[in-house]
């Protein structure tokens, strides 16, 4: 494309239809302790 | 739904639902403030008029084709179809545990919301029969999950550091008959550090939180120990032998910024040339009425200040080096699937905390408030109605983040700030979301100026 630049290959609702298995870090026991961040975790799968 | 902005020269655009980020030229950028869905298969003529003083029609046409493309893709305008996910979240299973060892510090933080360190109960420590409970309690209840986490925070964990190890022990000696893998993590202020402790955590533990602010005196400020000292040239050697010995393993050196550092990404430049690559520099969390919370009026420093940090880091890694802040890490094709986007930490759920004296509550910051204790290990006691509706806390049922383009990489917030500072584990805490979508549009802002 010549306007558009796509960063990236996910689609979150690809990742809906096979989600949920519950493995992953809760966020809290990462860094934070007093800030919700979830986009950062990693998934388990 | 889309969100765009401009920022270090990048015209950004996320589309909310599939995740999709997409970087533009001007004229797509000034298009898409008059496409909407449904799009017509021909850039309709009204738009291209208002837009023909500064373009061309041969541009506008080729800019709204690629849109239209993108929209076809299912990457740019996708609809939200994720709230029949959200109708169903129930309660789950309880796997990661905030275990507090010790209810004491030997240090005394001004913005600790752990009233440093006893949780306004009383300063005791967790003995191993309660921390033994907790363990069955968490065996019991994480049925079908193998991956457990396990926190020991505090007050100060290393102060008690014989129950830290037995648990451990404990713990791994039941994970071959349960079919469980513990992770065990420790958020510490360092000052108990020593060869013995430091060897012991860097070969149990997944993760180590080190608390420290930065520049010595901004630490010192908010870090004295009990006898008014400052704690920072105790802890910085500890923590730099921790982090050489460590090798690869995980870790963050993990500050707070307050009014009195709003300069903050100084702060993070410092841990960085002392060393540290993994940081994280979060901002403080407290009741307005301090002289050190930060208000909304503090918000035009603080976004100036990511901005700036973003720019260092985008510096350091084009000349390869490494260095890593928490809250701009983004994994724009790894990260969690949309069902763990729905509700964020799991507090109340499946995750909760555990006090000296046994008492669950929803999670740490929940600690001492009695009309939150949701259970004890002793009888494995759990307020399932509180649970069940901790469960439902998720994005579409909290009201500001259903249509928030930042709900999917937030996923609603800290509940626990919503409560103390918002009133309900459902109302936003504004300042957070504030800070936090400025978070992202850096963090985005970095993969678009290294892709």
């Amino acid at each position: 494309m010549k306007h558009i630049k796509t960063l990236n290959q996910a689609n979150l609702k690809k990742s809906a239809a096979k989600g949920g298995c519950g493995e992953c870090q809760a966020s809290c026991q990462s860094a934070c302790k007093t800030s919700c961040t979830v986009a950062n975790q990693k998934c388990e799968k | 739904m889309i969100h765009k902005y401009t920022l270090n020269g990048f015209n950004i655009v996320i589309d909310v639902n599939s995740g999709g980020i997409h970087i533009v030229d001007n004229v797509t950028y000034e298009l898409l403030d008059y496409v909407a869905p449904p799009l017509a298969d021909m850039l309709p003529e009204n738009i291209a008029a208002k837009l023909s003083v500064r373009y061309s029609q041969k541009e506008l046409k080729e800019a709204y084709a690629e849109i239209l493309e993108l929209a076809q893709e299912g990457v740019l305008f996708s609809e939200d179809d994720y709230e029949k996910f959200a109708d169903m979240m129930v309660s789950a299973p309880i796997k990661s545990l905030c275990l507090h060892v010790a209810h004491d510090c030997n240090l005394r933080c001004k913005y600790c919301f752990a009233s440093t360190g006893d949780f306004g109960h009383g300063r005791k420590l967790l003995d191993e029969a309660t921390g033994k409970k907790a363990i069955d309690f968490l065996l019991e209840h994480s049925q079908g999950r193998r991956n457990l986490e396990l926190d020991f925070f505090g007050g100060e964990p290393l102060m008690n550091m014989d129950v830290v190890k037995s648990v451990v022990s404990y713990a791994r000696s039941k994970e071959k008959e349960y079919n469980k893998n513990f992770r065990f993590t420790i958020t510490t202020n360092g000052v108990l550090l020593n060869d013995e402790i430091t060897e012991y955590i860097n070969s149990e533990m997944s993760n180590i939180v080190l608390s420290i602010d930065g520049r010595p005196e901004v630490n010192d400020r908010m870090r004295p120990a009990v006898n008014g000292k400052g704690s920072y040239e105790v802890i910085l050697p500890k923590f730099k032998s921790l982090v050489q010995k460590r090798g690869e393993g995980q870790y963050y050196v993990r500050g707070t910024f307050t009014k009195y550092n709003l300069d903050f990404a100084d702060d993070v430049i410092h841990l960085y040339e002392q060393g540290f690559d993994q940081i994280s520099v979060e901002p403080v969390v407290t009741d307005p009425a301090k002289d050190y919370a930060l208000t909304e009026q503090d918000l035009p420093k603080i976004y100036a200040e990511y901005e700036r940090l973003a720019k260092y880091i985008i510096e350091r890694k084009k000349n390869e080096e490494s260095i890593n802040f928490f809250h701009f890490m983004l994994d724009l094709d790894q990260g969690p699937c949309a069902i763990k986007r729905l509700r964020g930490c799991g507090c109340g759920n499946e995750y909760v905390a555990v006090t000296p004296d046994g008492d669950i509550y929803p999670c740490h910051q929940f600690v001492g408030m009695e009309e939150w204790k949701m259970g004890s290990v002793y009888d494995g006691s759990i307020n399932t109605k509180m649970k069940d509706d901790f469960a439902k806390a998720n994005v579409y049922s909290k009201r500001d983040c259903k249509d928030c383009w930042a709900k999917f990489y937030c996923s609603g917030g800290c509940n626990a700030n919503n409560l103390q500072y918002a009133g309900d584990i459902r109302n936003s805490h504004k300042l957070a979301c504030d800070l936090e979508k400025k978070r992202l549009e850096c963090a985005i802002m970095i993969k678009a100026a290294l892709a």
